[in-house]
Parts: structure tokens; C-alpha cells; sequence
């Protein structure tokens, strides 16, 4: 998986790329934890180049995002398409989590 | 049919999924079908190697069968007999603060294969996943 962020307001952007399975799904706890110690605690995940997620990659997110909650953060996905699209949809990802199509739409979400 | 019979750890993950996807492309099952294929793959894989030998090593099997209708996979492990298809699906509408970490690896499996049967064979548990092949 390849990682890239940018300020964007008040919201860092991670772009994230590649594949989010069992093996390479703990880089991406690893990537956000480094963020948060950072000082960053308010995300738009950009998953327009990830080509694969499985629920060892949900479990990741998920566990981000208790983190982040835990201290008043937040965390938004924008770029979803095709499997990831699905897998969040059936998963109920869709709902939990604020969604949009690009970063400066999911930086407007209430 | 083609067998693959590797250990039961993370490594083996993509040699098999690599194993899989290639029969199941020659099978004739489109790229939509393919990442079906390999998800509920990953799931059923991961559970094995996270669960099944929980006092030691053992090995993970692999068999592709392709019939004229589907494509099967055959998933063997050595370890405790357990059937991943009595477990519930799980809550999907919790918030983040509720919502349990995990649990929805077989209930994908569901989701993304036509259909999956478990059976214990010996000392032997087998979970096949069937997709159909277009026609």
C-alpha cells in the first residue's frame, strides 16, 4: 500500500493506494497512528486508488476510527469505486462513516 | 482440477490467492467475478490460518474444480473442526463506538459467492465456495 497526505482546511487528506487485505492492512493503522501522535485527528481518506479491500481491511478502519473518536476526531472517505464501493455498501460502511465523492465534498459534509 | 497445499500462515496468502484467480480466470469468470472470488478467498483463507491450529502449525489446501455451470474452491485445513457458517451476520447498522471490531469476514463470503457448504471429512474441514461461470 502507498500512503500520501495533505492539509486541506482543517482536514488532512491521506490518499491511500494499492491493496488493503490481511497482510497490508496494518500499514495503514501503523500510517494513521503515526499521523495522530502527529497531532492530525481529522481525516478524509481518499480511496480512489485502492483497487481492493477485505474485512481484515475494515477492521483497520475501524479501529482507526475508535481511536479517533476517543479523542473528539473525526474521519470521512471520499473516491470509492467498484469493489471497495460494494464491500463498504454491504457492510453498512456506507452509513457509519461520511461519504462523498471527492475531498472538498466530504470537507463540506456536516 | 488443480490442488495447492502450502502452511497455514499469512505468507501462503498470495501464492494461493495467485493459484486461485489464474484457474478461475481460465475458467472464463470476468473481472467483476474474479474479485468476488478472491475476497470470499481471503476471508475463509484468513480465518484458517488465524484459527485452525491454534496449538501449533498445520498446512491449508487449495483445489479449483471447474464444472461445466461453476467454479469451486475446496478449502481443507487440519485443524479443530469448525463451521465459520453457523455464525451470525453480523449488526451492520452500530455506530463507531458500538460497532464490534471483526466479524464480517464470512458473512462477505456469503455475500460474494453463489454458494458455500462446509463439511467435515475425517480429521479434515472442507469449505467449498462455488461461482457460476457464464454460459
Amino acid at each position: 500500500m502507498e500512503f500520501e497526505s495533505h492539509k486541506q482546511g482543517n482536514f488532512l487528506v491521506l490518499k491511500v493506494k494499492g491493496r488493503m487485505d490481511a497482510v497490508t492492512a496494518p500499514e495503514f493503522e501503523a500510517y494513521c497512528a503515526k499521523l495522530m501522535e502527529a497531532g492530525d485527528k481529522a481525516f478524509i481518506v481518499e480511496l480512489a486508488g485502492l483497487e481492493y479491500i477485505s474485512s481484515a481491511g475494515l477492521r483497520s478502519i475501524l479501529a482507526v476510527a475508535k481511536k479517533l473518536k476517543a479523542v473528539q476526531g473525526d474521519i470521512r472517505f471520499c473516491g470509492l469505486k467498484g469493489m471497495v464501493q460494494e464491500v463498504f455498501s454491504i457492510s453498512g460502511f456506507s452509513t457509519m462513516f461520511p461519504i462523498a465523492d471527492t475531498a472538498e465534498a466530504a470537507a463540506s459534509k456536516a | 482440477m488443480a490442488t495447492l497445499r502450502l502452511p497455514a500462515t499469512l505468507d501462503s496468502l498470495e501464492p494461493l490467492r495467485s493459484f486461485a484467480l489464474d484457474r478461475a480466470g481460465a475458467a472464463g469468470l470476468a473481472t467483476e467475478r474474479l474479485l468476488k472470488l478472491e475476497l470470499a478467498l481471503e476471508e475463509l483463507l484468513v480465518n484458517v490460518m488465524h484459527y485452525a491450529y491454534p496449538q501449533g502449525t498445520g498446512d491449508v489446501e487449495l483445489e479449483c474444480t471447474a464444472s461445466s455451470g461453476s467454479f469451486f474452491v475446496a478449502i481443507r485445513d487440519w485443524g479443530l473442526a469448525f463451521d465459520p457458517l453457523t455464525k451470525e451476520t453480523p449488526d451492520l447498522h452500530e455506530n463507531i463506538a458500538d460497532r464490534p471490531i471483526g466479524g464480517l469476514g464470512i458473512f462477505f463470503v456469503r455475500e460474494m459467492s453463489d454458494a458455500v457448504c462446509y463439511e467435515r471429512c475425517g480429521d479434515c474441514n472442507v469449505l467449498t465456495v462455488s461461482f457460476a461461470r457464464p454460459q
